[in-house]
């Protein structure tokens, strides 16, 4: 049958099919303004497919509907970027003609219900969105945030996420270098879950999803598609109430055997040259990707969807049109290729079908045994898509809290112990271990090794930098300020390990957009990352937001997430943060106000969460970072890490435990600070270098106008800080690496 | 010395132990589908790691009805050495090749980890550049490698020196301290009865080169590549 006949036909309504009423509206997702535009662009009510597809392309997940004023604020280029936000994900140069194709992604709500599950297809979906840019996936990273531990589902869910991530990435065979954990009891009822993958390709061989050629064959291929997760993207759209477990049929169930296939077929297939276009089936499934893909080219499609692969039988167009079963894909061919292309994804033992072609008409058409059941036009689903300027309120700055203000420990020891097992920095060794992190040969730092992950690619002595970073509470606090420091941190954890800073993924993760307060935290910290990236020329390729992170009205802390990728031009210049070596001079590069405002010493020690976040000068950051990385490549540094959570004293006590190798310091005669705000303060843009040439370093900064001191020497097996605290290692570590398998262990 | 590698739906290791026989021999193995039942003459078969048909029904099950994996063993039985790498291992002893079985870890999770090996011989194909008693440093990355077999099979193991490998402690102790998964007695590899076969959990494949990961499993393969060429 040909695309144009279909396309005169009216659509017919099917057996059984309900009447659209307002509360078939309203479980849709739309609001009856929403759906007055439906009404107005259909010039008709609507089947029940087509509703089902408006209600998938308008939700906030897949339609950004909240967020999209505010992100276009965000710096998108530079002369290194080859694709920003839009595609699948974002793609920069490195370099010897590769691309670094990266992007991170939530899967919040659906972990929530289905741990394991939820979990699991979060990182097959962003791995998909890497691979089908034609990039082969070098790394995965992960960044959670669970509730307060003692909360009763924080174990399980903590267990579930992780054994999902590590059970869908393993068997991928993909490293998981890195990431971040943190607990708040602000995420009881909504843990987030973002995954973060980094792929390769060579630059004159990246795919993309803009359909072209009338008449081109439309191919599905992977696995079939079952009910799963029908309404996936509307349920990530809406906040949870206490009958979100009733949600759990809407989450998807992965099987990464097949992706691994998939994988595999599409890159097999990438390798020739029959492709015109791609994009994975991921939220909302056939609809969003065969949507995107004729609206990106300005084509229309038509659909014969009882061709479609299915699970099961029974299955009804709308079912097929909004099923997000996992691993599958889209793809224009040339015309004539198919018989090439089966070939391969047969030898994967992989579904492959024709399942329609591209016309002319600027038309979505399903058909369904050669009646047509939808019929939508393509450019005003995107064009008259509601966008919404949400009121919003800006969080004000907090008073700054003055360190006099803050108890000093009474027991050092005990206070940096204390610190060091608490739950956000306590080793989270029991996590990666579980992760395969060496897959592939090429990681150079391991986890807890070095402050960004690093990674070589392959065929070279070139690496990649790799990190995710966000302070939830300084956020909180103030967003502008936490955006700031979230983009600040992600550039200083490159910048450590000595690579250069290149780009970032954001992944925006916040309450319910519809609360003026809500949307002013969002707000805030976009203007605050979008100063940053624009001043460390750090400009963001990709990104994902994730709103309606509530519970029965409880927010999250937002919770800007900012993976970040540099390159390294000869990988065997890299440190690690493991002070391995005695004798060498430990040098604090930057400068120590004593900033205890918003500090984990501030609520672990003193059970506050006040004042004003430390402030982020971007220009100074970016001063002290070119300075570290400049001594770096000269060869002058052992060991290096940042200054972050738990300020300067854990910093040290981090890389003296990480390398078994001990130090004597002590805070520098004639500084004014007190000292547990000089030791705890959390102030931004500071490192610590280990050095075995500490006078030229310092000298190389005073010349450069940074700040730099040196704080003692590394060597035995204790930290000792003069008149405060001599502290085995053996202790420190103890503390440290009890905590998580001590938790996950208990049975209450 | 000329390598093949079996290549299953699902394996992931197999670029990986490729990467480290090209880097000792200077050439790519051959790398054997597995519904290719016939593949050139080589002087070693290589089962590598990963989740062969997603790990489903049991780890290598499946794998070892495959028809590639029918020409392994008729090649095995005429003396072709085989080494067999984590999900290798678990394929080998599904297929009959080596006694024993790989059981869920007994802490019940993937574990991912340096951990220390005593070479418990150096008499064989495998293990002829290390010393009897040598600790090597190597990667695990499995969840099912705790090894069990039955009394009679391990005592004529440790009698005929069938044991290639032993979890232990960085200081050489053969103790539950070094051991990652609960393997019986600290097994971590071991031989066929003419040691032509081996099989091992670790991944020595992921130690051959200074910066990732360390150089101990580089021996494995230049003993290979000596007694093979």
């Amino acid at each position: 049958m040909s695309g144009a006949s279909l396309d005169r036909n009216p659509p017919v309504k099917l057996p059984n099919e309900p009447t659209i009423t307002p509360k078939i509206v309203a479980e849709h997702g739309l609001s009856p303004e929403e759906y007055q535009r439906v009404l107005a662009i259909m010039g008709r009510t609507p089947t029940m497919v087509e509703l089902g597809i408006f209600s998938a392309m308008w939700s906030e997940h897949c339609s950004y509907k909240s967020s999209k004023v505010w992100l276009k604020k965000l710096p998108t280029k530079a002369p290194w970027v080859i694709q920003g936000p839009g595609e699948n994900a974002g793609v920069i140069d490195i370099g010897d003609g590769q691309a670094a194709i990266f992007k991170m992604e939530s899967h919040n709500h659906p972990s929530y219900i289905e741990p394991y599950q939820g979990a699991a297809t979060g990182v097959g979906g962003i791995l998909r969105d890497v691979f089908t840019m034609g990039a082969r996936p070098v790394a995965n990273l992960n960044a959670l945030r669970f509730g307060d531990p003692a909360h009763p589902k924080t174990r399980h869910l903590v267990s579930g996420v992780v054994a999902g991530i590590g059970g869908y990435g393993n068997c991928m065979g993909i490293p998981t270098v890195g990431g971040e954990t943190n607990f708040h009891a602000a995420y009881n009822g909504n843990i987030l879950v973002n995954a973060m993958t980094v792929g390769i390709a060579p630059t004159d061989r990246i795919f993309y999803a803009a359909a072209a050629g009338v008449g081109n064959p439309l191919v599905y291929v992977g696995s079939k598609t079952g009910r799963d997760g029908i309404h996936g993207a509307t349920m990530a759209s809406t906040e949870f109430n206490e009958d979100s477990e009733e949600k759990r049929p809407t989450v998807q169930v992965g099987d990464p055997f097949v992706e691994k296939l998939l994988l595999e077929a599409c890159l097999e297939l990438m390798a020739t040259d029959v492709i015109v276009a791609i994009q994975d089936m991921g939220a909302a499934g056939l609809t969003s990707s065969s949507f995107e893909m004729a609206a990106k080219g300005g084509l229309g499609v038509i659909v014969e969807l009882d061709k479609v692969p299915m699970r099961e039988t029974g299955m009804n167009p709308y079912e097929l049109m909004l099923s997000e079963s996992q691993e599958r894909m889209l793809i224009v061919l040339k015309p004539g290729t198919e018989e090439q292309a089966r070939k391969i994804f047969e030898k994967w033992e992989l579904d492959f079908a024709v399942i329609g072609h591209l016309t002319d008409a600027e038309r979505m058409v399903l058909s369904w045994h050669g009646d047509i059941v939808g019929n939508i036009p393509i450019p005003p689903l995107v064009t008259e898509a509601p966008v919404y300027e949400r009121p919003w309120t800006l969080t004000p700055l907090p008073g700054v809290l003055d360190a006099d203000k803050v108890p000093a420990p009474k027991d050092w020891r005990a206070s940096l112990l204390a610190l060091m097992s608490c739950p956000d920095l306590a080793s989270k060794a029991w996590i990666w271990h579980q992760y395969d992190h060496l897959i592939m040969g090429n990681t150079a730092i391991r986890p807890q090794d070095g402050d960004a992950a690093l990674v070589r690619v392959n065929g070279g002595h070139k690496g990649l930098a790799m990190t995710s970073d966000c302070t939830p509470r300084y956020v909180q606090a103030h967003p502008e300020t936490g955006g700031r420091q979230a983009v600040a941190e992600a550039w200083r954890n490159i910048t450590a390990v000595g690579a250069r800073p290149l780009a970032v993924t954001d992944n925006m993760n916040f309450g319910n957009p519809q609360k003026p307060e809500i949307m002013g935290q969002f707000a805030g910290a976009i203007m605050g990352m979008a100063e940053a990236c624009k001043v460390l020329d750090f400009p963001v390729v990709s990104g994902n937001v994730s709103l309606y992170n509530e519970t029965e009205g409880r927010p999250i802390l937002p919770t800007p997430t900012i993976g970040a990728v540099g390159v390294i031009e000869d990988i065997t210049k890299a440190v690690g943060s493991r002070l391995i070596q005695a004798g060498l001079g430990i040098v604090l590069i930057g400068e120590t106000t004593g900033w205890l405002g918003q500090s984990l010493y501030l609520r672990e020690a003193c059970g506050r969460e006040e004042g004003a976040p430390p402030p982020v000068d971007l220009a100074v950051e970016r001063r002290n970072g070119d300075f570290v990385r400049s001594q770096i490549a000269m060869d002058r540094v052992e060991a290096c890490h940042d200054v972050s959570d738990g300020g300067l004293i854990v910093a040290l006590a981090e890389m003296a435990i990480a390398g078994g190798t001990g130090m004597e310091i002590g805070q520098p005669a004639g500084n004014a600070v007190p000292s547990h705000a000089f030791f705890y303060g959390e102030d931004q843009g500071r490192y610590v270098i280990a050095s075995g040439s500490a006078d030229d370093v310092i000298e190389a900064a005073h010349a450069a106008g940074v700040p730099a001191v040196l704080l003692g020497y590394s060597g035995g097996a204790s930290l000792v800080v003069k008149s405060l605290l001599s502290l085995p290692l053996s202790d420190i570590k103890a503390a440290h690496e009890a905590w998580l398998p001590g938790y996950m262990a208990a049975t209450d | 010395m000329k390598a093949a590698v079996l290549v299953f739906p699902g394996s992931n290791r197999e670029g990986d132990v490729a990467q480290a026989i090209e880097l000792v021999t200077g050439r790519k193995p051959q790398m054997v589908w597995h519904g290719d039942g016939d593949f050139e003459k080589t002087d070693l078969i290589v089962v590598p790691g990963g989740f062969s048909y997603g790990d489903y029904l049991r780890c290598g099950a499946m794998a070892a009805q495959s028809p590639v994996m029918a020409e392994v063993k008729k090649r095995a039985a005429q003396g072709v050495p085989v080494l067999a790498i984590c999900n290798g291992f678990q394929i080998v002893t599904e297929a009959g090749l080596l006694p024993g079985t790989l059981m869920r870890n007994a802490h019940l999770k993937f574990v991912c980890s340096d951990v220390h090996l005593k070479v418990e011989t150096s008499q064989s194909l495998f293990t002829n550049r290390y010393q009897a008693g040598q600790v090597i440093r190597v990667p695990v990355a499995h969840a099912e490698g705790n090894y069990f077999a039955d009394d009679d099979t391990l005592k004529r193991l440790e009698d005929r020196g069938q044991i290639a490998f032993r979890y232990c402690a960085p200081d050489g102790t053969v103790n539950g301290t070094g051991n990652p998964n609960g393997s019986i007695r600290n097994i971590a590899g071991v031989f066929n009865e003419t040691k032509t076969v081996m099989g091992l959990m670790p991944h020595p494949e992921n130690a051959v080169e200074p910066m990732f990961g360390g150089c101990d499993g580089k021996a494995l393969f230049e003993g290979l590549v000596e007694a093979l060429t």
